[in-house]
């Protein structure tokens, strides 16, 4: 009989080798997958987790993984601030899209001005939007106890209305004969968010995430807000006889998260995606939750995450295109690796016992 | 540098060519949703499996399906670009801005896009379909088959192809039946089952009978064969793809979208070097556009009279925007005997006289 029985910490050792494992395991279980669909496993997987870095076009890829991974980063260093002081915002994903639309409509009323401070402007907007739709959920929780869950996730659903709203009616090109979509920022030199070294990939949005990174390292580690968030995570009664003000502490973590969100959302608009449009919301505000767990909450964690889950999106693109694998494969592909990291994360807090339950043996007592 | 060092790739696989002439053509697809969408990328892809029938060996297709538009779209056909395709369909409106974006670094490279309106290089071409000519059609059946004089049409999103539509099944189902009224639904997407069907079910509950759709999933026809299980008399029209499994009702006739013709054409010219820049929009004549079977729910008659219009837009003699027509204002758009010009139609941005309600902005 196989028993799981909890330990009494959690075993650093599997912390830190669980995510590898996971790895390990969603390579194999996606490799019989992709045979059992008739395609070469070792190629599929060579072309996903390889190919993109070491290959022919890595050239091209590498960029691509930054560009990916790099509004992945920003978002999941904010909302793991939350996540370790049991603060749950699940609507980075909104957050991401009002800060888009923030960012990107402050640059717009100056169209088709030409210059240069306008793209600083839009990501300070982009910021402050982020902020303030993260605000919502944080004053309402603070003011009335409502559940941060609940109130960001369904936010969302509002900011995809207002993303549509935005494309089709009052943030749509005017030169466009009534096709939805903005004006394209990218090709606007005064806004458009541009690489800082051709040829990489790193365009301002993969800076902010760097510094983001270090700040919140820092902050954690040495900060006594950081200090805060930890205990408040771990003993939140305790927290509170130490003087931490819980109210204080959902604002500023989900402030901090919702600003970061927005400037993903902004850098991603003015670059990479190039203006909103409809499906401007590529999934990155809940693709982030799984990067901030895949990281362990901790922000240098969330970089070699962050890349990870870009391999496998830019690698798993690949796949599609070369290999013929279809795209529902590739998803259950990416699927597969937070499954498995969540089943071999149970052997972190947990020890598994084979054989039977043993009593104590009962010595002595009260005769 | 990026151009510069993706101009190099670009150019080392021109160079490659050459040397491989004996390869086959390398044909790649991007599209928007999974091929088994059952409507829009259906088609696409029947599209290109006709491409690799045509040409056998000569060809090798591949492609790309729930390509999402944005950041990923540049990627994704920058990606096909560089495995060596000579030819990239990229089938959705969406992908306008990457398209043009890629071709720019991929000179040698041949870029075709769907329903969009901007060639900035000389590789790019755009090619669309005269679906208004097939919602003449539906609308002329629509128009007999209505007994509430309600017909329904669940738009995606107000851009001048969808207005065509509109305004042509109107037209067409107005001229059989002066007291048709038209529903209007405005969705906002091309393919979400939960938002069409619940659209469809609204309509019904306003006493619409017969439906026709801008959206490519089969939820309306769900629905519409739902509320007929339930004692209601409702019809629906195929969108993209012919959605025969709900024949004969209530889906009663559909518009196929048939890539086909153009694929082969294309691919066909690359081959033997006559392709050239071009923005094209065929219709019926090109076989691009077709009345998928009309079932026995439609009276021999209105049958009748549904396919000789299909055999004179086909044959070039009847055009469904042909005067006297008023915009909805009730100002003269087109004279008597006046037909319209393809620029008018490409921005048509306005209802005609007799549809009610306003179009969004």
């Amino acid at each position: 009989m196989i028993r799981l029985e909890r330990r009494p910490t959690s075993s650093k050792a599997w912390g830190a080798a669980s995510p590898l494992l996971a790895v390990a395991l969603t390579m194999v279980a996606g490799g019989l997958m992709f045979a059992a669909l008739g395609k070469d496993p070792f190629l599929a997987i060579r072309t996903i987790f390889w190919d993109p870095i070491f290959g022919e076009f890595a050239w091209y890829f590498r960029g691509q993984l930054l560009v990916k991974a790099a509004p992945l980063i920003l978002i999941a260093v904010g909302l793991a601030l939350g996540f370790r002081a049991g603060i749950w915002n699940i609507g980075a994903e909104g957050q991401y899209i009002i800060g888009a639309i923030c960012g990107a409509a402050a640059g717009l009323v100056f169209y088709p001005a030409e210059t240069r401070l306008i793209f600083p402007m839009m990501v300070v907007f982009g910021a402050l939007g982020g902020f303030l739709w993260a605000m919502i959920p944080a004053l309402l929780k603070v003011r009335f106890g409502t559940n941060e869950i609940l109130v960001s996730l369904m936010l969302v659903y509002v900011a995809e209305n207002i993303l549509a709203s935005a494309a089709v009616s009052w943030l749509r090109n005017p030169d466009a004969v009534g096709f939805p979509g903005s004006r394209n920022l990218s090709q606007w030199p005064a806004a458009a968010n541009l690489e800082l070294i051709e040829g990489t990939g790193a365009h301002w949005g993969v800076m902010a995430a760097v510094v983001a990174v270090i700040f919140a390292q820092v902050m954690l580690t040495r900060h006594l807000i950081g200090f805060q968030i930890r205990l408040t995570g771990a003993a939140p009664r305790a927290a509170r006889f130490a003087g931490v003000r819980p109210a204080r502490l959902v604002v500023l973590c989900l402030g901090v998260a919702g600003a970061l969100a927005g400037m993903a959302g902004l850098f991603e608009v003015a670059g990479p995606a190039g203006q909103i449009s409809i499906d401007f919301a590529s999934g990155y505000g809940f693709t982030a939750i799984i990067v901030a767990f895949l990281g362990r909450l901790n922000p240098l964690g969330i970089v070699a995450a962050g890349l990870l889950m870009a391999l496998t999106y830019v690698g798993g693109d690949n796949a599609a295109g070369n290999l013929g694998i279809p795209g529902a494969a590739i998803s259950a592909f990416q699927g597969m690796l937070l499954f498995f990291l969540l089943a071999v994360d149970v052997l972190t807090n947990f020890r598994v016992r084979i054989g039977a339950r043993k009593v104590a043996p009962f010595s002595g007592g009260p005769g | 540098m990026k151009r510069r060092t993706i101009l190099a790739g670009a150019i080392a696989l021109g160079l490659a060519t050459p040397a491989f002439a004996e390869d086959p053509l390398k044909v790649g697809f991007v599209y928007v949703g999974p091929i088994g969408d059952g409507g829009w990328t259906f088609q696409h892809d029947q599209g290109r499996l006709a491409v690799e029938e045509a040409f056998g060996d000569k060809v090798e297709t591949i492609y790309q399906e729930s390509v999402p538009e944005g950041a990923d779209a540049e990627r994704v056909i920058t990606q096909m670009a560089l495995q060596g395709a000579d030819i990239i369909f990229t089938t959705s409106f969406g992908y306008m801005d990457a398209t043009n974006a890629v071709a720019a670094k991929f000179p040698d490279v041949k870029f075709e896009h769907a329903t969009g309106f901007k060639r900035e290089h000389p590789n790019v071409s755009t090619y669309d379909a005269r679906f208004y000519e097939g919602r003449a059609v539906i609308g002329h059946i629509a128009g007999n088959m209505t007994e509430t004089n309600k017909i329904g049409y669940i738009a995606s999103f107000p851009i001048p192809e969808v207005i065509q539509g509109i305004n042509s099944a109107y037209l067409h189902a107005a001229k059989v039946n002066p007291d048709v009224e038209m529903v209007v639904s405005w969705v906002y997407t091309w393919f979400d089952p939960a938002k069409e069907a619940d659209a469809a079910r609204a309509m019904i509950d306003q006493g619409v009978d017969v439906i026709m759709q801008h959206t490519d999933s089969t939820a309306p026809q769900a629905a519409a064969a739902e509320a007929n299980e339930n004692g209601g008399r409702v019809f629906t029209f195929g969108q993209a793809s012919d959605m025969s499994a709900f024949a004969p009702v209530p889906r009663v006739a559909s518009i196929i979208d048939d890539w086909s013709p153009y694929y082969i054409k294309r691919v066909g010219e690359l081959m033997d070097g006559t392709y050239e820049q071009t923005a094209s929009w065929g219709g019926m004549p090109e076989g691009e556009v077709v009345i998928g079977e009309i079932t026995d729910a439609v009276p021999a008659e209105v049958k009748a009279e549904a396919l000789a219009m299909v055999e004179a837009i086909t044959a070039g003699e009847y055009h469904p925007f042909t005067g006297p027509i008023n915009k909805q204002d009730g100002t003269a758009w087109l004279a008597d005997g006046e037909v319209a010009d393809d620029g008018a139609l490409a921005t048509m941005d306005f209802y005609v006289e007799g549809i009610s309600g306003d179009i969004p902005n």
